[in-house]
């Protein structure tokens, strides 16, 4: 019988507002009982003192490649870099080759997961069939076979009766519709962020209203259907309007935003000289915009936090700017970056953080984890508020290193990765 | 206050105007006034570049650029070779990051690149020994242009200070005018542009100019009249009507020169399009400058090989 | 820093007076003389011979500048810290073919701007001759060339600096001798 005793930590979890000194034991895989002091001669003991020890977090917007990409990552390099990161689980995007939009596709995936054995892997099945934004996949039989959301992302449900259709039936599952909201001949090419910044550097611009036009609609068909919209990525202030606008309506909208987002603006494309790291969709938008998104989350009107990690190898980055594919990692700087960002410099309680990044997650995608209750999974993630360190891409376990922030320094880095009661990753 | 020349470019690229400081720019124009001279000697060559190599490295359509490049480098003494995109392993698919490596192992000192992607020559420039040379890269800059605009501006005016420029047409597609904007608003010129607010890209004012959406307000008691091509080609949905429209709206006609100075010169990078921005009588007109910006161009590019190539910088002292 | 002066303002004139009769001397044909100084203090020092000769024998001869700066030897490998010599200009009123060309430089030291000279002269047209004629000869010469006419030999070590200052460009006249004390 397996047992783990975590001691000395400071426990942080929003789903029972507790942060407080306490110990916590686990015992085949679940929380067994959580108290000060507690002692048990046959666990393995793990000292967190000077640690944060929250429920596992869960990145909810990522892309594995597998199958059809396993030159960009693999289900077990990406589950690795997941685990390296501080996350217990992710959900992964089914914009792969084939595409995850039947259920045999999303059964491999999880196939996959389980004989990585990192951590836990959440399938979003298609929309569409093939992604194509013309019938709708079958989805029923995608949530029997484990998917836990739906979307298209990569690009946004384009037809508005096709999206009205798949909110309408996923009312019959009760799962979110994730949209990548942009309006494509709005976007008509762009590489990046469209402002004075694009105009100085000759790039084509991609216009906020390109975001905020689909991110309306979508308001609207989620109080036509009653159904839920989750706003993958969300980019700019008008964007987050609209979910605040709502939000006050009572319609379930809820949002995700990318560290990156956060944490960079569109001169960083001009500060690294066209680097294709810096080239994502959405863009790094101006400040004015991650202004608004860093409020938005301290606010609350951001429901979590999601790295949307795109792996891209280095040959398909190491082009001209408008040749090179869009996307960057996340997965294992995600975490730093946002603690440094949300809770050093800008005081956000570690309750709302873990909230971010853990108990909101899986709320809204009626995930298993997300709170340290007696008799829950024992995903934990054990995170260490002091230490500072150097992001170093050659050190990813990530197949790809198509990181922005390779060489910041940073606070806050996971100390220890816990799945079901296992330490599937500890910072060496 | 007139700008003192710097004593030296800091890089030894030129990847465009923004990074060039004020003092930079007017080395480069003082430098390029005196060599002009070479032009009307009867032997037009030095031996200032003799035994570099020059790669003119043009994946984008181009004439008079090329061959100005090339008019330059002769004229320095440096050998150079030609490589443009037809026939080329870049249609077989090489990648520019490999075409150009393979170019610097035969040890060019200066790469010269013309490339339909902003950002292309910065790219190059993080992995290449040699000097690379911005000869237009997309929409984003065309240096040596702007600094030849600038010479041809500064012969007839003395001075660039205190000039009211006016630069009209398709804004969002020119290279030329950023390059443009940026060099004489640095040198404390008032730039105006003008076009169709379609063809208007977002925060231009942002680069150092005044914005307008009707050329007359630009062009009203200008020293210096720009026009812009069209670029017919970079138009992939039309962002205007049609050109009898444009041509209504924007073209440059002895009516509309009338608002300007008396004095004002009339300029156009090329190639122009007749009666689409610019009518004949202009383009062809007494104060049209557009045949001395030609050869300037070749005085200005001399001026950037010759101050990229360095020296050791000790001065002799005989 | 130490300046010693070793030619002050109206021996430096006394000095151009000799200078230019020598000249008339040295020159095969005072018809065809064509005075040529070398940028920066060659040129209003060509100007000062040419008047002075022009008042001997009635005739003013012409008077060019010439840049030798894209001729130099030195304008060569590139280095990561590069800075190229500034460029002045080359005006050659008329044609140097066939002409008596009096080039004129303030110092005469290694002799590697006179080779410059002489290559950018020859890329202008064929001179009868060239005469060579310097204010000041300070030796330490690299290649074989000398003048034909010297102002003052100036003897110095190469730790030292021979400034020549006139009024046209500097604001004051004469020639000093300029030795950085811890070199």
């Amino acid at each position: 019988m397996s047992r783990l005793l975590i001691k000395n930590g400071r426990v942080v979890d929003p789903s029972q507002k507790l942060d407080e000194g306490l110990d916590i034991l686990v015992v085949e895989g679940k929380i067994a009982r959580l108290a000060e002091r507690l002692a048990d001669p046959n666990a393995q003991v793990v000292d967190a003192t000077g640690l944060v020890v929250a429920p596992g977090f869960i990145d909810v917007h990522v892309h594995l490649r597998e199958p059809g990409f396993e030159y960009k990552e693999t289900i077990s390099s990406g589950t690795a870099a997941a685990v390296a990161g501080g996350f217990t689980a992710v959900c992964c995007m089914p914009n792969t080759n084939p595409v995850n939009d039947n259920p045999a596709v999303t059964e491999y995936i999880l196939t996959r997961a389980r004989e990585a054995g990192n951590c836990r892997v959440y399938p979003i099945g298609a929309v569409s069939k093939g992604l194509a934004g013309e019938e709708l996949a079958e989805m029923g039989e995608m949530v029997r076979a484990g998917a836990v959301g739906f979307s298209d992302d990569g690009k946004p449900v384009h037809s508005a009766y096709l999206m009205r259709r798949a909110l309408e039936y996923s009312l019959l599952f009760d799962v979110p519709v994730v949209d990548h909201c942009e309006e494509p001949t709005l976007t008509a090419r762009g590489v990046m962020h469209e402002g004075a910044v694009a105009t100085r550097l000759g790039l084509r611009g991609i216009p906020a209203a390109a975001e905020e036009v689909m991110v309306w609609r979508d308001v609207v068909l989620a109080q036509l259907t009653g159904a839920r919209v989750h706003i993958a990525h969300l980019s700019t202030a008008g964007a987050l309007e609209a979910v605040r606008l709502a939000k006050a309506r009572g319609l379930k909208v809820t949002c995700e935003v990318t560290p990156h987002h956060l944490a960079l603006t569109d001169q960083a494309v001009a500060e690294t000289q066209y680097d294709t790291n810096t080239k994502m969709n959405p863009p790094l938008r101006s400040a004015e915009h991650v202004q608004a998104l860093v409020e938005g989350v301290l606010d609350g009107t951001v429901d979590c936090l999601a790295t949307d990690h795109a792996p891209h190898h280095a040959d398909e980055k190491n082009v001209e700017f408008d040749h090179a594919p869009f996307g960057v990692v996340g997965l294992e700087t995600a975490v730093p970056v946002t603690f440094d960002l949300l809770v050093a410099k800008h005081r956000m309680p570690l309750s709302r953080f873990v909230a971010c990044w853990s108990t909101n997650p899986a709320r809204i995608f009626r995930l298993p984890g997300g709170s340290l209750k007696v008799g829950a999974p024992a995903d934990l993630t054990l995170l260490d508020p002091e230490q500072r360190a150097t992001v170093k891409p050659e050190k990813f376990r990530s197949k790809s290193r198509n990181t922005p922030f390779a060489g910041r320094r940073l606070r806050g880095w996971p100390a220890m990765t816990i799945v079901g009661g296992r330490v599937v990753f500890r910072r060496g | 206050m007139t700008v003192k020349a710097a004593p030296s470019l800091k890089s030894r690229h030129l990847l465009g105007i923004d990074p060039l400081s004020p003092g930079e720019i007017q080395l480069i124009l003082d430098t390029a006034e005196q060599m002009r001279e070479i032009a009307k000697r009867p032997i037009k060559k030095v031996p200032a570049l003799r035994g570099k190599t020059v790669v003119n490295l043009f994946l984008e359509p181009s004439t008079r650029t090329r061959f100005s490049f090339e008019v330059a480098e002769k004229r320095l003494s440096a050998d150079t070779l030609n490589f443009s995109a037809s026939g080329s392993s870049v249609e077989k698919g090489e990648t520019l990051v490999d075409t150009a490596r393979n170019l610097e192992a035969m040890e060019p000192d200066f790469i010269v690149l013309r490339h339909p992607q902003p950002g292309a020559p910065h790219m190059l420039a993080k992995v290449l020994q040699a000097s690379i040379i911005n000869a237009g890269d997309g929409t984003h800059e065309h240096p040596t242009q702007a600094l030849l605009d600038a010479l041809t501006i500064r012969l007839h005016k003395k001075t660039l200070e205190g000039l009211v420029v006016a630069i009209v047409g398709d804004l969002q597609h020119s290279r030329v005018v950023r390059s443009n904007v940026l060099l004489l608003s640095r040198m404390g010129a008032t730039v105006r542009v003008a076009g169709p607010p379609s063809l208007v890209p977002v925060g231009m004012e942002s680069l150092g100019c005044q914005v307008f959406y009707r050329m007359e307000e630009a062009i009203r008691g200008a020293d210096v009249v720009m026009m812009l091509r069209i670029q017919l080609e970079r138009q992939e949905r039309m962002n205007f009507p049609t050109v009898r429209e444009y041509y209504d709206l924007f073209a440059l006609t002895p009516e509309r020169l009338k608002l300007a100075k008396k004095d004002c010169l009339v300029m156009h990078p090329g190639p122009m399009n007749r009666g689409v921005e610019i009518d004949s009588r202009v383009a062809d007109g007494p104060q049209s400058v557009i045949l001395e910006q030609v050869t300037n161009g070749v005085a200005v590019r001399m001026a950037v090989l010759y101050l990229l190539a360095g020296g050791s910088g000790e001065p002799v002292t005989d | 820093m130490k300046r010693v002066l070793v030619l002050e303002a109206k021996e430096l004139s006394r000095v151009l007076e000799r200078m230019a009769a020598e000249i008339l001397e040295k020159v095969p044909d005072e018809k065809k003389l064509y005075f040529v100084g070398i940028q920066t203090r060659g040129v209003p020092l060509a100007h000062r011979l040419a008047h002075l000769v022009g008042q001997k024998t009635g005739s003013p001869a012409p008077v060019g500048a010439l840049d030798i700066t894209l001729y130099r030897d030195d304008v060569g490998p590139w280095r990561p810290a590069h800075r190229q010599p500034v460029l002045r200009a080359t005006q050659l009123p008329k044609p140097v073919d066939g002409q008596v060309i009096v080039l004129v430089d303030d110092v005469l030291y290694t002799g590697r701007t006179i080779r410059a000279a002489l290559d950018t002269l020859m890329d202008y047209g064929r001179p009868q001759v060239i005469r060579l004629a310097v204010l000041v000869d300070r030796g330490h010469r690299e290649l074989p060339i000398a003048a034909d006419v010297v102002g003052r030999l100036v003897p110095t070590s190469r730790l030292e600096d021979v400034q020549v200052r006139l009024s046209e460009c500097d604001g004051e006249e004469g020639v000093w001798i300029v030795k950085e004390e811890d070199r």
